[in-house]
């Protein structure tokens, strides 16, 4: 039960990171931090107690496993945010070449 | 001997040596996907980190005469291909979409469990191709500063 | 049948990277090629699904053990919306397209796109929605950014950061889910809904599911990407962007899982037409003091989107067809008037609204589509934004809602001056004298198009809404016995 809040707290982390912080590239990072935490999360759920991998082998003897169906979705999940942060990233380094900073607080040309 | 590019000599003579390690590490993830953990995305990466191991130790110029941005490009088009080809054998071969049509052996060998095998593979070529295209564009970005639209 | 929808756009994005490195033009046939059968297949199964809802198991594994997808009166809406609009952008995109450096890329985005779009509207499973929403927002992510300018990156940067913070509660929403129910078919989730109780879990899943949704469809207060992403977009991206995405993966997706999967409730109900109510009047007030063009139709996108919302967070039948043919409505309209937007700004270089004038005597085509247009969103009769809005105001009233009548009229009052500001610096008046010639041919198909359905559908809204709205409203009206049907 405790594991579930340290995956919370985590998000909180990542969120609080994202939200907090001036610099674009820290700003991925914060985003990548929540995204660890969600996959964690997902995966947590699908914990047996006492339980092994699940891969049968030719000598595994125990037929008691954890869940193999988030392990699959969380797979899908991290292909996902791969594709998502390298595009953030291509435009942080396309803003820094046509801005000049990676600070914020000056890329305000659109408002209202 | 002139260094202008990559790492010291000490980094290229191991790199020669362990590339090939790596490389065959990752056909290994790919090919036991059915068996072991891993499979078409983790071995696409491995190979992936190999090349740009290359690049990091030899320079971009070394790296890119030997594979080339058009060749990547058309092993990444070629492996989408591959597993939509693979996808659609079902279709054809039986009506119904993603069937798995290709002969089941006997359990734990390699020759097993009919469609993941030739899935694996084509998504192994589609995300080491695709990563490696990744690296070069955002390497290629910081130095070619003053040109747009590439 | 049902895959091709999918297959047929990834199939094409996966060959124009490899077929335009031999010959430049491939890259457009193919994508036309893409979006006309689309469009034509939508049509083919639009005549289908009159009466059951067509089933199909992909790999041959039965639900609930595998991934089904799912045509019902619901979907079929949604395809007709998403191929038409498909197929008349890429018909605009033919001239539009040579500002730009790379017409191969344009198109392989925008394949990737239909493909997401349509795989969200016919998937019945929860993960596999979450898979062709990411799809979709992805490239929008990449298509928003396309003309790499100042603005246009900065925009996406926030579009990005954003969605993706969406996307990442709608995978925590489906998480709880699952942790609970075990099953991800939505059919499953359904009929295990109403047996168990699990009123603190449900509760929580819903608010990450409206917060999610809610900023993928531009409700206020999750509105703050709109109006940055759309007017940096490149035109016909736009009026993809408002008129089918932040229907699709926004809308459709809420009314989805809200009336079919958690069952429609007083609750719901309250929370829908609040969150309607404040997109209607947050928009349109922020829509008139605006000077740029796209970014004005940009915010009148949240307020009549708010509109859609609240027909459907009435509940009863009227109100669902109004929301419903509201929805269809805007989506023509909008797109109408983005396309033009992109005209104009292709021929005279701006969008300010200050600087143009007297573009009706050289622009005629493009002045009369946006005239036709104009009259549509503020509800004008004979034109088909009329009648939705009309059968929205009523079925207000009838269900006790008299502030919410009351502020629909007034919206729609102040969308109507709002309109006539644009009409009259932009095309009627006579003063600035730019030197503007009419746009290239493809461009004028596509906006002549719309506005024949925008005509089309307003005279005949009668026979419109018994063919292909009715169905959709009773799949939403049968809320969770959509299920029964699905396992059967």
């Amino acid at each position: 039960m405790s594991l579930y809040f340290l995956c919370l707290i985590l998000l909180a982390i990542g969120i609080w990171c994202l939200l907090v912080k001036k610099n674009l590239v820290k700003k991925i990072i914060g985003l990548g931090i929540v995204e660890y935490a969600i996959n964690l999360f997902f995966i947590l759920l699908g914990y047996r107690f006492d339980a092994q991998a699940p891969i049968i082998a030719k000598d595994s003897n125990s037929m008691i496993m954890v869940d193999p169906l988030p392990q699959a979705l969380i797979l899908t999940s991290i292909v996902i945010g791969l594709g998502t942060t390298a595009l953030m990233v291509a435009l942080a380094v396309r803003i820094y070449e046509k801005y000049g900073t990676f600070d914020i607080s000056e890329i305000r040309k659109l408002r209202g | 001997m002139k260094n202008e590019q990559g790492m010291s000599i000490i980094v290229k003579r191991i790199t020669r040596i362990t590339v090939s390690l790596i490389f065959l590490f990752g056909v290994y993830i790919v090919l036991h996907g059915h068996l072991t953990p891993g499979g078409g995305f983790a071995g696409g990466v491995i190979i992936a980190l190999s090349f740009i191991h290359v690049v990091l130790a030899f320079g971009k110029d070394f790296a890119l005469r030997r594979l080339n941005e058009k060749l990547a490009s058309i092993f990444e088009s070629l492996g989408a291909v591959l597993f939509l080809t693979v996808s659609l054998l079902g279709l054809f071969l039986a009506g119904i979409f993603f069937l798995n049509v290709l002969p089941k052996g006997k359990p734990f060998n390699l020759l097993s469990s009919g469609i993941i095998l030739p899935s694996n593979i084509a998504i192994f070529i589609k995300v080491g191709a695709g990563l490696f295209m990744i690296f070069i564009a955002l390497a290629m970005l910081r130095i070619t500063e003053g040109k747009k639209g590439e | 049948m049902l895959p091709l929808f999918v297959v047929l756009p990834l199939g094409c994005a996966f060959f124009i990277p490899l077929f335009s490195k031999i010959k430049e033009e491939f890259a457009k046939i193919i994508g036309v090629f893409c979006a006309a059968g689309l469009f034509i297949l939508s049509y083919i199964v639009l005549f289908k699904v009159r009466s059951y809802p067509v089933v199909y198991a992909v790999g041959g594994w039965k639900p609930p053990f595998g991934i089904a997808l799912v045509l019902d009166g619901f979907s079929g809406l949604l395809l007709v919306v998403v191929n038409l609009i498909g197929f008349v952008s890429i018909i605009y995109s033919f001239s539009y397209i040579k500002r730009y450096s790379n017409p191969s890329l344009y198109y392989t985005l925008f394949s990737l796109l239909l493909a997401g779009l349509n795989g969200v509207v016919i998937t019945g499973d929860l993960f596999n929605l979450f898979v062709f929403l990411e799809i979709t927002s992805i490239a929008s992510y990449a298509l928003v950014a396309f003309g790499t300018e100042k603005e246009e990156l900065e925009a996406a940067f926030k579009y990005l950061v954003l969605g993706n913070v969406a996307s990442i509660f709608i995978l925590l929403a489906i998480a709880l889910i699952w942790a609970r129910i075990s099953s991800l078919n939505m059919a499953d989730i359904a009929l295990s809904l109403e047996i168990g109780s699990y009123k603190k879990l449900i509760s929580f899943a819903l608010g990450l599911f409206i917060v999610g949704f809610g900023l993928k469809s531009a409700l206020v207060p999750f509105h703050g990407w709109l109006a940055d992403a759309h007017p940096a977009a490149p035109a016909p991206i736009s009026a993809m962007l408002s008129g089918v995405v932040i229907k699709t993966i926004g809308v459709y997706a809420l009314a989805r899982v809200l009336f079919n999967i958690i069952g429609f409730n007083p609750l719901i109900s309250d929370i829908l037409m609040g969150l309607g109510i404040l997109s209607m009047l947050v928009g349109v007030l922020l829509a008139i003091g605006q000077w740029d063009f796209k970014r004005l139709l940009a915010y009148h996108s949240v307020s009549q989107i708010g509109y859609v919302v609240f027909g459907l967070g009435l509940g009863n039948p009227l109100g669902i067809i109004g929301g419903l043919f509201h929805l269809f409505n805007h989506s023509i309209f909008k797109s109408l008037l983005f396309l033009n937007s992109g005209a104009v700004e292709y021929a005279t270089g701006t969008r300010d609204l200050n600087r143009m004038g007297g573009l009706s005597d050289n622009m005629p085509v493009t002045a009369n589509t946006s005239l036709i247009a104009s009259l549509s969103i503020a509800g004008v009769p004979p034109f088909c934004g009329f009648f939705s809005k009309l059968l929205i105001i009523i079925a207000s009233f009838q269900k006790g809602a008299i502030i919410g009548g009351i502020i629909c009229v007034l919206v729609s009052m102040i969308t109507l001056a709002s309109f006539l500001k644009v009409q009259k610096y932009a095309f009627r008046r006579k003063e600035p004298k730019m030197e503007a010639k009419e746009v290239a041919f493809s461009m004028k198909v596509a906006m002549v198009i719309l506005a024949i359905i925008c005509v089309v559908a307003g005279l005949g809204f009668n026979h419109f809404v018994n063919f292909i709205i009715k169905p959709a409203v009773d799949v939403l009206l049968a809320g969770k016995n959509y299920a029964i049907s699905i396992l059967r």
